[in-house]
């Protein structure tokens, strides 16, 4: 942990973790309790990733996001209030109800969406920095995805042209171990997907994704590069879902140890940063506890307004579908 | 056939069960087939319809691939191509979108383009339909993208019967078929006899006899439409109901010979209306009964826009007995 890190983001990036844990826990509930729809699929455990990498970024940086959206979107600052309202399926919601979990979305804090597609993300990024470059706007374009995903040819082409076109782009690879229920070693025969970006032509970086500090550093070298027209970065983040693959117990299959849960919990970003705010005097207990209350009121906020948003009209059924 | 459903078994199953008996009974036979797909063998797929067979049957036979669709297919292409009998699972028929190339550039033409010399007998299993709130990209019935690849079979089990039977008959085949499950099906119980047995491909179920209308319905929309088929009972209709099973190829006679007793037919899917099979299946009708029919041939398909996430669009989005029984009416004037 270095000095260069302000104050004020060290807390900006707190707060946008805590965010994004209070939100999750509260949508892992509503899934659970039947009240709302689909198939949540829960960012808890892996918040410094999303932070660290978004605080470096204006509303103009574009971002592609997974199925495990709900932290991209929310760090870089999405309203509760639109977010439970899309989980609920209501008309208030981010996607008007019809996205839900999968698709949320807020294009304009550059959020081009979650993704039902596991490697859908990285070649939209990739033409989202070939957009940049053309419009020369000296916007970056951030691409999350996970280990699984790394195995899609999509992410292959998507890097390669992001390499070979020099396009401010960002790769960032949420490895956290796993593919639903299929553990890494068991879907490639690398350790670290890090290793796959010489061999497009661009850097690759392992930082420990449970640690904020590291990867807002990291981050920030990654997007400097592309923001100097240096061409994109394959960032991969080491970090750990918490819960099952969708929702929190999930299917109940026995694919990881509760002991290697517990592991990966005791090395959790939040009481990392936390720790590390109070010991530098950054920050106090009390304001810390704070944080977690004001956030905890936006949750109930967010879901009051939600449950009393109305559902979508039939006739909303056939609208957006054309420009 | 279906006409002997039960007749050797009282034992009932869940149509998921009867997906996994279907790929036992095949895994058993052939020694050269094996499963691979994406949380097959560990988690015996997201749906469970391959629980227990990794146990039976060793990793030797029971394959977790990475998140690789085109990989995937392709590991079909090349082992069918090449000796084994491979069941590919591709976990959401969404994900076509992925493999297309492998399904429908390689994998339909491979034989054709060598002259007949190359033989694929590959069996491909995927899971259709919505009702779920999966959204977009989760929820699609795209049977027609598939059905128009000369080179394909493609059959959609709509009961836990149909869908063993159908199984073995696809691995069975010398050449690649698609079987289309429905994940709104899963728990769907029916008779399933144990031991192997064959639906044949190419051959359509009069499910419901009827007089004087007919409604073909493929996949889950069999369900709606046998209710369809009670309601119209009281407005003096009697409706003959039609599963297809197989959409490619389709059993043309079957359907024609009953338009031909009941002068007045209705097509029924899931997909998207506008160019769905359905559309086909009507153009085949009037080509081959237009001086029997007292009316035009109805269509009932989802509306013309990707699957909606909330459950009060998707609800109506979703083709149901009453829009099937709405549509009869307007069609006969009613
Ligand atoms: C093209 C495609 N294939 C398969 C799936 C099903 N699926 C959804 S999430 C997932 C695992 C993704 O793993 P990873 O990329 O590591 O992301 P994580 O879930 O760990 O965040 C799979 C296989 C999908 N949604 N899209
Ligand atoms: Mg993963």
């Amino acid at each position: 942990m270095t000095a260069d890190i302000s104050n004020k983001t060290l807390i900006d990036m707190h707060r946008r973790m805590v965010r994004i844990r209070l939100f999750e826990e509260a949508a892992g509930k509503l899934m659970e309790d039947g009240k709302v729809p689909g198939a949540l699929h829960l960012y808890v455990g892996q918040e410094a990733v999303a932070s660290g990498v978004m605080v470096h970024l204006t509303n103009k940086d574009q971002v592609t996001s997974t199925h495990r959206g709900h932290g991209h979107l929310i760090a870089k600052g999405g309203q509760f209030d639109k977010m439970f309202a899309e989980l609920y399926g209501k008309s208030t919601g981010y996607c008007k109800g019809k996205g839900g979990s999968m698709h949320i979305c807020d294009l304009e804090l550059g959020m081009l969406g979650a993704n039902g597609i596991v490697g859908g993300g990285p070649p939209i990024a990739m033409g989202a920095g070939f957009s940049a470059k053309f419009r020369k706007t000296n916007d970056v374009a951030v691409t999350f995805f996970g280990d699984g995903a790394s195995n899609e040819g999509a992410f292959h082409e998507a890097a390669n042209m992001a390499a070979l076109f020099k396009l401010p782009v960002v790769f960032v690879c949420e490895n956290n171990g796993y593919g639903e229920y299929t553990a890494q070693s068991n879907h490639q025969a690398i350790v670290d997907v890090a290793d796959r970006a010489p061999g497009y032509g661009m850097p690759g970086v392992i930082v420990d994704g449970m640690d904020a500090i590291a990867v807002y550093e990291a981050a920030g070298e990654a997007v400097a590069r592309a923001r100097a027209g240096q061409g994109p970065t394959l960032l991969e983040c080491k970090t750990y879902r918490y819960y099952d693959h969708v929702g929190v117990r999930g299917m109940g299959l026995k694919y990881r140890s509760d002991e290697e849960v517990a592991l990966w919990q005791e090395r959790d970003c939040i009481d990392r940063i936390e720790a590390h705010l109070i010991e530098q005097g950054i920050s106090t207990q009390r304001k810390l506890e704070n944080v977690h209350k004001s956030t905890l009121k936006e949750v109930h906020e967010g879901i009051a307004f939600a449950e009393a948003s109305p559902m979508p009209e039939p006739s909303a059924l056939l609208e957006d579908v054309y420009a | 056939m279906a006409e002997a459903i039960a007749d050797n078994s009282e034992r009932e199953l869940p149509y998921v069960r009867a997906i996994t008996e279907g790929v036992r009974e095949v895994l058993l036979e052939q020694d050269n087939s094996f499963v691979a797909g994406e949380d097959v063998a560990g988690a015996g797929s997201v749906y469970g319809y391959y629980a227990g067979l990794l146990d039976e049957f060793g990793p030797e036979r029971i394959y977790d691939t990475p998140i690789s669709e085109e990989g995937i297919v392709g590991l079909g292409v090349g082992a069918s191509a090449t000796g084994c009998r491979p069941i590919i699972d591709l976990m959401f028929m969404d994900f076509l979108g992925e493999c297309m190339d492998e399904v429908a550039n390689q994998m339909a033409k491979m034989r054709y383009m060598f002259g007949g010399a190359a033989t694929l007998p590959l069996t491909m299993l995927t899971m259709s339909g919505a009702g779920a709130s999966l959204a977009a990209q989760h929820s699609q019935s795209l049977e027609a993208w598939i059905c128009h690849l000369p080179g394909l079979k493609v059959v959609q089990p709509t009961t836990p019967y149909d869908a063993k039977g159908m199984i073995i008959a696809a691995a069975r085949d010398d050449n690649p078929v698609i079987v289309v499950l429905n994940k709104m099906s899963l728990g769907l119980m029916g008779p399933v006899p144990e031991g192997p047995y064959e639906i044949p491909i190419g051959k359509a179920n009069v499910v419901r006899p009827g007089t004087n209308y007919t409604i073909v319905a493929t996949g889950r929309m069999l369900h709606e439409a046998l209710k369809a088929a009670t309601q119209l009972t009281e407005l003096g209709i009697d409706t003959e109901v039609i599963d297809p099973r197989s959409l490619q190829p389709f059993d043309t006679a079957t359907v024609v010979e009953s338009v031909k007793k009941t002068h007045r037919v209705m097509v029924v899917h899931e997909a998207v209306r506008f160019g769905g099979i359905g559309a086909e299946i009507a153009a085949q009708i009037q080509e081959d009964a237009f001086d029997y029919l007292d009316a035009p041939v109805a269509r009932v398909g989802a509306p013309f826009s990707p699957v909606p996430y909330s459950p009060a669009l998707e609800s109506i989005y979703v083709p149901s007995a009453k829009s099937i029984v709405a549509e009869a009416k307007k069609q006969l004037g009613l």
